[in-house]
């Protein structure tokens, strides 16, 4: 496990309540530089709703979130200078339709970072590369597979440089013979040192890749640990339920 | 005579024809100018509407979903011949090409407002989301990602809407606009034959052909690329 230094991304207490109906209640997620923390837990047990919240793309109806230090939910934040550090990459992948694969991965650095044409397409073409999808940059979205889509998705929050990703069951609506190839992207990212919070049902990879699961259930943390402990040994009965369920 | 001379004496007469086919001639401009500045008119306000109604303002919203609801439900007629007659009573007297170029450009304003909002919210959350998440503001959401998609959404129903809009520039014939039509009927009862009025038949199609071969090209072109 790395250093417990001051955390990168530090929730406490965070509560979400659409209407009467409180999705998260009080859950706290504290994350260290170069972590990569997984959530599992059943559908509608709060995962997106936390990390949405992270970014603020959710409004928290309760608790505390720090992003290196910087108080996210005070009016005195700049929200989207924020967003720029916390990359984000969705289920659906949500790439700009309209967009080529290079204008996906830009967009943001031209009109958020004030980039030129040109800067931002060397970075984009990194960021593809580094994805493994270089020779795709003058594709549309509607032209890639569901596994390359996400990679480009992945390629589009790696531009900004953000300082932690968070992935939103990033695998679920791919192909199984997809999902393989942005495991492997992810893994290059944690070995290259990325801070990530990755909701997930792929517990192979992590119970191989994470540092630390949170199970979650009902919106509260029911256990946390080293993905080790938490599958070989997990202390909660609902855990144990939960992971004989997604087993079966 | 028989039945047909007798048809082609009323409708294609060359005598009329070769007569008033000069006068009906110089409507087409005034015609294809008006129905330009109502296409111009209509679609940049109905955009602007829709974009205003994103903002979520209730006040605003409740103002623009009333006054575009009475514009689509009213005849268009009804509008030129109310603002024509209507407004010299308390002292605003347009000219009738104005009043026609006003009443036609709200009623496709009102209809492209609402095939515009339909168009941005038929765009995916996901799309806004992921917009935001990398830093981009609501505006800037808005103009890179979320319009691109709505006015490609927006094309099909929006290029009917505006052929449909467009042609009532003949309604100005009722108001004494001199476009294809009003001279067609003038020209109509001097000669006392329907000649005149198939000429301005053929007119509006020669202008109308090219502009809906031009939408369907424009709906071709946006269509999206798949795999």
């Amino acid at each position: 496990m790395p250093e417990l230094g001051p955390f990168l991304l530090e929730a406490r207490g965070v509560r979400k309540a659409f209407g009467t109906n409180e999705v998260l209640k009080g859950v706290d997620l504290l994350v260290a530089p170069r972590e990569l923390v997984f959530l599992i837990g059943p559908s509608g047990s709060g995962k997106s709703t936390l990390l949405r919240c992270c970014n603020r793309l959710e409004e928290p109806t309760g608790g505390t979130i720090r992003i290196g230090g910087t108080d996210l939910l005070s009016p005195r934040t700049d929200i989207n200078r924020m967003r720029r550090q916390v990359g984000m990459v969705f289920q659906s992948f949500n790439l700009y339709p309209h967009l080529t694969a290079l204008g996906n991965v830009t967009l943001a650095l031209r009109k958020v970072m004030k980039r030129s044409r040109a800067e931002a397409d060397e970075i984009g073409m990194d960021n593809l590369r580094r994805v493994g999808l270089a020779e795709k940059a003058a594709s549309y979205p509607g032209e890639l597979s569901g596994g390359q889509q996400q990679r480009v998705a992945i390629a589009r929050a790696l531009a900004l440089e953000p300082k932690i990703i968070l992935m939103d069951e990033p695998t679920s609506a791919l192909d199984p013979e997809l999902v393989g190839s942005v495991l492997a992207v992810v893994r290059d990212l944690r070995d290259a040192g990325m801070t990530m919070v990755i909701a997930s049902h792929e517990m192979r990879f992590a119970r191989e890749a994470a540092d630390r699961v949170l199970f979650l259930d009902g919106g509260v943390v029911v256990e946390e640990g080293p993905a080790e402990a938490i599958f070989t040994a997990p202390r909660e009965e609902r855990t144990r339920r939960f992971l004989h369920q997604v087993r079966h | 005579m028989s039945d047909w001379d007798r048809f082609v004496s009323a409708f294609l007469n060359v005598n009329v024809a070769a007569r008033y086919w000069p006068d009906i001639l110089a409507g087409v401009a005034v015609t294809v100018l008006i129905g330009l500045a109502v296409v111009v008119t209509g679609i940049l306000v109905g955009l602007g509407l829709a974009v205003l109604r994103s903002l979520g303002n209730r006040f605003a919203n409740l103002l623009i979903v009333q006054a575009v609801d009475v514009l689509r439900s009213l005849p268009p007629l009804v509008i030129i011949l109310v603002i024509y007659f209507g407004l010299p009573n308390v002292g605003i007297a347009l000219p009738s090409f104005v009043v026609l170029w006003l009443s036609l450009s709200a009623v496709l304003a009102a209809f492209a407002e609402e095939v515009f909002w339909a168009g941005i919210t038929a765009v995916p959350q996901g799309q806004w989301m992921a917009a935001r998440s990398t830093g981009l503001t609501f505006g800037q959401a808005l103009t890179s990602v979320v319009l691109p998609q709505a006015v490609r959404i927006a094309i099909p129903p929006l290029t009917n809407r505006t052929i449909s809009i467009t042609k009532n520039t003949a309604l100005g014939s009722a108001i004494g606009v001199s476009e294809i039509l009003g001279r067609a009927m003038s020209a109509q009862s001097f000669a006392g034959n329907a000649t005149p009025l198939t000429i301005a038949a053929v007119l509006y199609v020669l202008i109308f052909i090219p502009l809906v071969v031009a939408s369907r090209s424009l709906e071709r072109r946006y269509a999206w690329r798949r795999r």
